[in-house]
């Protein structure tokens, strides 16, 4: 029973990671919004604090995929959730990338 | 550890890992996923028009996301008690509904505040985006704390089915993923 618990499921541990780094980017993000309604104009424009709040999502995307979801490479079965994770992440990027052609492309003709 | 709890849990005394199920769901997942981007890629598009979107409460918001982000917690660790004690299963199952519901009651208070102030889905562009991403990702949470309460009755009747509960676990992960999305590209974004 133990040996079967400690297979499947990960320890306890992993959450609460998982908990405290989702945490600090979410205060970090937060405070980074906070910043500019707050109207400090130490920042010329706010491109540099769009990129922080991008890069911070992007972060917790990955810390909730492996703390959360547990989606690794040690197990045969999770390989094949990774590969349909990629699978979607490679549609997600023709959709995006071909609108934003088509509608470039469209505006050149108009 | 109490060996009479655990065998008590289940439906079928031995049942076997059955990923096929996991996978599917997995998959239904990623489509819901392309659903999303979708929907925040129109969001994104509609943000470059000069509207005036200063109707957000940032405060507001980080309570929303901690509560999400509690909730997702306590669901994982409920996946250590599923063999050990069915008492510790129940409470952490309780406070992941708990949370999930004061989660879902906060939107909706957001969106009757904004309805309150004369905006409406109709107003513009921007606004019929925002109401149909948060408005969706509500139903994904309100039809998760539906399946929850089943599994509750099902443990309740030792009539637990751990494939379910896996899956369960894998839709409330996904859900928080997206409120991440939605916080800093619908919410943070939208101040700028």
């Amino acid at each position: 029973m133990y040996k079967e618990n400690k297979k499947v499921f990960i320890k306890n541990k992993s959450y609460l990671i998982g908990f405290i780094l989702s945490f600090l980017l979410t205060i970090i993000s937060f405070l980074s919004a906070l910043i500019v309604k707050t109207e400090f104009y130490f920042l010329e424009n706010f491109f540099f604090i769009k990129i922080l709040i991008f890069v911070c999502a992007l972060l917790q995307i990955f810390i909730h995929l492996i703390y959360f979801l547990n989606i690794n490479t040690n197990n045969n079965d999770n390989i094949w959730l990774l590969f349909t994770l990629i699978f979607t992440i490679i549609i997600i990027s023709i959709i995006l990338i071909g609108s934003i052609w088509i509608i470039f492309n469209l505006n050149k003709n108009m | 550890m109490n060996k009479k709890n655990f065998k008590n849990v289940f439906y079928k005394k031995k049942e076997k890992d059955n990923t096929k199920k996991i996978l599917g769901f997995w998959i239904y997942l990623m489509s819901d996923c392309i659903f999303f981007t979708v929907l925040f890629f129109v969001y994104l598009n509609s943000l470059t028009n000069n509207y005036n979107k200063n109707f957000f409460n940032i405060l507001y918001i980080f309570i929303e996301t901690i509560i999400l982000l509690l909730s997702s917690v306590s669901y994982g660790l409920s996946y250590k008690n599923i063999y050990i004690n069915k008492k510790k299963l129940i409470y952490c199952l309780v406070t992941t509904l708990l949370l999930g519901t004061i989660f879902l009651l906060m939107e909706f208070f957001e969106f009757y505040h904004l309805i309150s102030l004369n905006i409406k889905p109709q107003t513009n562009a921007f606004f019929s985006s925002f109401f149909t991403i948060v408005a969706i990702h509500g139903l994904h949470v309100l039809f998760g704390i539906l399946w929850m309460l089943v599994i509750l009755a099902n443990i309740l009747t030792n009539r637990l089915n751990k494939n379910d509960f896996l899956c369960l676990g894998l839709f409330w992960h996904f859900l928080d993923i997206i409120w991440i999305c939605i916080f800093s590209f619908v919410y943070l974004f939208g101040i700028f």
